[in-house]
């Protein structure tokens, strides 16, 4: 169901803006104590405990290139398939409207970390903004292990 | 069709109903058949048979199901013909199973179109006709059951077959067993139809007319009534989701109580204190409890299992026989749904590739009923499941052989392998030895999966096998999955859950003490009895750089399967009851953790996958390279074993090995408290003066600091051997291919895929007490005398000292011929030790003789051998063997001789 305009929640990281359709946005919240996660790949901030519920948290400027969150980010929560995860971003920005038409694809000279996850680019006032792919974004962590090499990789069997 | 008047929704209900109490009556009926088969006299058991059978076809009329109920009618009729005296042979209860499955069948359809399927079942039903009719009962039943079926409105239409129930349970409650069926006259063919009509008093009136008192028949009609909803009261159905729902519930209670005891230790309101602690034993209780919903016993994945043995054992013409010991085992549902499937494949793979036929078992000396035994049984906060068959065992021929082809591992990693380890290459992804897909068992594709399954839920999988006697297999399975006890750790810059079931203990290490982590080049080691346990550092499980030693580290012993491995931690921090909640998916890639929980301070961690520690530390072992690192108990039957080798320079030239099993300490000696002494120098240890002496004339002494020395002792003699450097330790069988020349070594053998000269240490202690020899071993009159018998000098020239220095005197002869010539002569001899393969007489033929011969005939006889088959087993075993040992398998002929001569020198 292809709608004209559809809603997106908006934040920076990095100052790029970037955007997630809001519904598979569950909710916005400040991440607390997070437990870095060993071996887990450089996308990883960690776990952390929201509520009871174990959330699993997204750094997402791993792939804007940027280096890692020290404090104060924000996360928007997502669910996948029984899981929680948080994405971490700095600000959040508004919730907009955008036509479908004008998300075009990714331009060629997207960097290679970023396009993996963005789903489309679309022209906001005047600037980019990024659309992100959550489910890349959540299942990148097979790529990830690939190019991991560390004793914890699986051994043969 | 008057009984389907009624709301939709009610007879869903009723169907559905129908379909989960009926298929468990059936599950229940292919157990009791076959049962019923090995004891045709068990009225009982009949009964029972009998009456579910009743009941589901009562049922299946009552909701109006024609088919069904035609099926289960001719079923019953023929077993009808079983109670009244008709022998009962196998292809009458063939039949009858046949035909549940046509039931089953039939139940499929209906659940899944809410109808049955058009159609009839002539073809089971006429069979079912003639056996019956073969008795020589009257057709007049088999004409009522196709098609014209009346129906009868029952007067209280609440629960489907209520009524009958009741009226048939008291009627078989009266029936006095096997008498009724000696005496039984034709016409109690009347039973049967009498419920058809459904019309209770139909039914009473006719069945006392062949079964005893109709008085008690109706004084007791009330009771029934009674004892079946006693019946009622002991168990209750409930949705699994409810279940699933309370167990989450109690969960979050018990997360929310470890909190607040948490905050309790930190802050102390003395108010809460006692309400807390009741709330934790209430808590504490209810866990329990729910836990206790989630076990079944095991016997529910096991039920289908009598029936499947019986059909196999049919198809493939051989006689099984299917024990089960330990059925009322309880274990978590989550656990059982995982080993059902896994459980059924190996009693196939043991069916199908195990047990021999026949013939081949009497030929084997072997009762021709070949037994498959499952047994369960807790051990330690896990659940133990056994299948053992008695037949033909694992070839390890044929796996090494498959192992290669499937390029699964190299020639030389293969011969390092004992045959026992061999065996878990059947665990391997792509490995299958059925040299044809039989459908029965399907390629070994099955093993890896259920290795996976198992390895998913925290349990582990060994095989163990010795060669024309059987196979068992042994899966071990943690108790429970959502709940277990837990150890918390801190190392690695933060805290990890290890489950307490995996941990065997804590041992503390100090910089500076006696029990030190010898640090080895490859690996940490620590010494624990008389074996090395592998250490790994909790930070490189994790794939990170070595933390810094506090100076003090604490060591948890952990097992998995069969290894023993240690994690190197910083402290514990506590025990607590942890919730095992699943790794999210974005995480799962990373092996080393099992699950992640909450802890009470609220903070989320991690929980150490033991399974995986242990493979990681298998992979850093060299000699455990392309291997399943599943460890296999090495003990078989001969005792053979792989050896624990210390491996270290002394001098330049191939490196050096001594058994770990020999060495009683790894030193570091600072070169200046060395003093020069005749046999090289002097060591004060512990107001003792212990002489040390290099390895060999190579070694270097170091002008200062610290040289390492390994300390052998026996019994209360010391002694060093200063060396260059120690290399590693590891874990191989000892194989000595080429005998020394030199003393001081007792000759070369490859381990860890490189050629390694083995120290001869009894050489060293005879250098230096010159008395020892005799010491030792006691004087040489009471050292066993032992007899080598091989043609080719090679063999005798490398066994001869290898036999004397385990402690044994050594004659040998170049032929059977001159082994008889030296026997002859006179002299003690305790053991024979004999080639089966020497030109003229070959040692097969020897032992015969020496079996033969009054004067001889005590003497203990091993058989050596290249190539061991069950052919050659039997053989040895026909001329006599005590025992049999593979040429090149050293330890296990010392094992085999120490064995043979253990009785006789027990003064």
């Amino acid at each position: 169901m292809s709608a004209p305009e559809r809603e997106f929640v908006t934040a920076r990281i990095g100052g790029q803006l970037v955007g997630i359709p809001i519904a598979r946005a569950r909710e916005v919240f400040s991440p607390q104590a997070i437990t870095p996660v060993p071996a887990a790949g450089k996308d990883i901030a960690g776990v952390l405990n929201l509520r009871g519920r174990i959330v699993t948290m997204i750094d997402l400027r791993s792939h804007f290139a940027m280096p890692a969150y020290a404090d104060g980010a924000l996360a928007i929560g997502v669910d996948e398939g029984g899981d929680s995860y948080g994405l971490m971003v700095d600000a959040l920005d508004e919730v907009r409207r955008l036509a479908t038409e004008d998300i075009q694809e990714n331009p060629v000279n997207l960097d290679e970390p970023l396009r993996r996850v963005s789903a489309g680019v679309c022209k906001v006032e005047d600037e980019l903004l990024v659309v992100l792919d959550v489910d890349r974004i959540l299942k990148t962590g097979d790529i990830a292990s690939e190019e991991r090499t560390g004793a914890a990789a699986p051994a043969d069997e | 069709m008057l009984c389907c008047v009624k709301a939709l929704s009610v007879m869903d209900d009723l169907l559905r109903e129908f379909l989960t109490e009926t298929s468990e009556n059936l599950d229940t009926v292919d157990v009791e058949l076959v049962r019923f088969e090995q004891e045709p006299n068990n009225a009982a058991i009949l009964g029972n048979i009998f009456r579910l059978v009743h009941t589901i076809k009562g049922t299946c009329g009552f909701l109006n199901l024609p088919r069904l109920e035609a099926l289960t009618h001719a079923a019953e009729a023929l077993m009808d013909r079983f109670r009244n005296g008709m022998p009962v042979r196998a292809d009458a209860v063939s039949l009858v199973l046949a035909t549940l499955d046509r039931v089953k069948d039939l139940l499929e359809e209906l659940e899944r179109n809410k109808a049955e399927p058009a159609g009839d079942d002539d073809d089971l039903i006429s069979r079912l006709h003639a056996m019956v009719a073969e008795d020589g009962a009257a057709p007049a039943r088999a004409a009522t059951s196709a098609g014209t079926l009346v129906y009868q409105v029952l007067e209280r239409p609440l629960r489907p077959g209520e009524a009958t129930l009741d009226e048939l349970e008291r009627a078989f409650r009266e029936t006095p067993g096997p008498a009724p069926r000696s005496s039984a006259p034709k016409s109690s063919t009347s039973s049967p139809s009498a419920p058809r009509s459904s019309a209770p008093p139909a039914a009473r009136e006719r069945q006392p007319a062949d079964l005893a008192p109709p008085g008690p028949a109706v004084a007791d009609r009330d009771a029934p009534d009674k004892a079946s909803a006693d019946q009622v009261k002991r168990s209750i159905r409930v949705q699994l989701d409810t279940l699933e729902h309370l167990m989450t519930m109690v969960s979050e209670l018990v997360l929310t109580r470890n909190q607040l005891l948490e905050i309790d230790a930190r802050h102390g309101i003395s108010e809460f204190r006692s309400p807390l602690q009741q709330l934790s034993n209430a808590t504490a209780a209810l866990q329990d409890g729910i836990m206790k919903t989630r076990m079944q016993p095991i016997s529910t994945a096991w039920q289908k299992l009598p029936r499947i043995v019986r059909d196999l054992s049919t198809e493939l013409g051989k006689h099984i026989e299917l024990e089960m010991q330990g059925g009322d085992t309880e274990l978590d549902r989550q656990v059982l749904d995982v080993i059902r499937d896994p459980l059924l494949h190996m009693v196939r793979n043991s069916a199908d590739h195990g047990i021999e036929l026949p013939a081949e078992r009497v030929a084997a000396g072997k009762p021709e009923c070949g037994i498959i035994r499952l047994s369960a049984y807790h051990e330690g906060g896990q659940i133990v499941i056994e299948i053992c068959d008695d037949g033909r065992g694992l070839d390890a021929g044929r796996i090494r052989a498959r192992v290669l082809a499937g390029g699964l591992a190299s020639e030389d990693d293969l011969s390092t392998l004992s045959d026992a380890q061999v065996y878990s290459f059947i665990f391997a992804a792509g490995f299958s030895t059925a040299s044809q897909v039989t459908h029965l068992s399907g390629r070994g594709v099955g093993m890896d999966v259920v290795r996976n399954n198992i390895d998913r839920i925290g349990g582990t999988i060994d095989v163990r096998s010795v060669a024309a006697r059987g196979t068992s297999i042994v899966i071990k399975i943690p108790l429970t999955l959502a709940i277990m006890p837990a150890l918390i750790v801190s190392g690695a810059g933060g805290r990890y859950a290890v489950p307490q079931v995996a941990v065997r203990e804590l041992i503390r290490v100090r910089e500076k003490g006696d029990q030190r982590i010898e640090r080895l080049r490859s690996a940490g080691v620590l010494r624990v009895e008389n074996k090395l346990l592998p250490l790994l550092p909790l930070s490189e499980l994790l794939g990170q750089d070595a933390a810094e030693s506090h100076g003090s580290d604490l060591i948890v012993v952990m097992q998995s399967g069969q290894d023993s491995f240690g994690i190197i931690v910083d402290d514990v921090v506590q025990t607590a009851e942890i919730v095992v909640k699943p790794v999210s998916r974005r995480l799962r890639h990373i092996h080393a953790f099992s699950g992640m929980t909450i802890l009470g301070d609220g903070a989320v961690i991690m929980i150490i996958d033991p399974n995986n520690a242990a493979r990681v530390l298998g992979v850093t072992s060299k000699a455990q390279n392309a291997m399943p690192a599943a460890g296999v108990a090495d003990q078989d039957e001969s005792g053979r074993s792989r050896e624990s080798l210390l491996l270290f320079r002394a001098g330049p030239g191939q490196i050096k090995a001594v058994p770990v099993s020999l060495v009683a300490r790894l030193e570091e000696i600072d070169v200046s408290q060395l003093e020069p002494a005749e046999c090289g120098w002097l060591l004060r240890h512990r107001d003792r003066l212990v002489p040390v002496r290099a390895a060999n004339e190579h070694v270097a002494l170091r002008g200062s600091g610290l040289q390492p020395v390994l300390m052998f002792a026996d019994g209360d003699r010391a002694l060093g051997l200063m060396i260059d450097e120690i290399v590693d330790i590891v874990e191989d069988r000892l194989d000595i291919e080429i005998a020394a020349s030199q003393p001081g070594t007792v000759g070369s053998a490859i381990v860890a895929g490189c050629a390694t000269d083995i120290l001869d240490i009894g050489h060293h202690f005879q250098s230096v007490f010159p008395d020892w020899c005799a010491k030792a071993a006691g004087s040489a009159a009471t050292r066993p005398q032992v007899l080598l018998v091989d043609d080719a000098a090679f063999f005798r020239d490398m066994l001869k000292p290898v036999i004397q220095a385990a402690g044994f005197e050594v004659v040998v002869a170049s032929s059977a011929a001159g082994a008889l010539d030296l026997i002859g002569r006179g002299g003690r001899l305790d053991v024979v030790i004999a080639d089966t393969e020497m030109p003229g007489m070959d040692g097969f033929q020897l032992c015969a003789a020496l079996r033969g011969a009054a004067a001889t005939a005590h003497l203990s006889f091993i058989g050596l051998s290249a190539r061991i088959s069950e052919d050659i087993v039997r053989r040895g075993r026909e001329a006599g063997f005590d025992d049999f040992v593979a040429k090149f398998d050293r330890s296990g002929l010392i094992a085999a001789l120490k064995e043979q001569t253990a009785g006789e020198h027990a003064a």
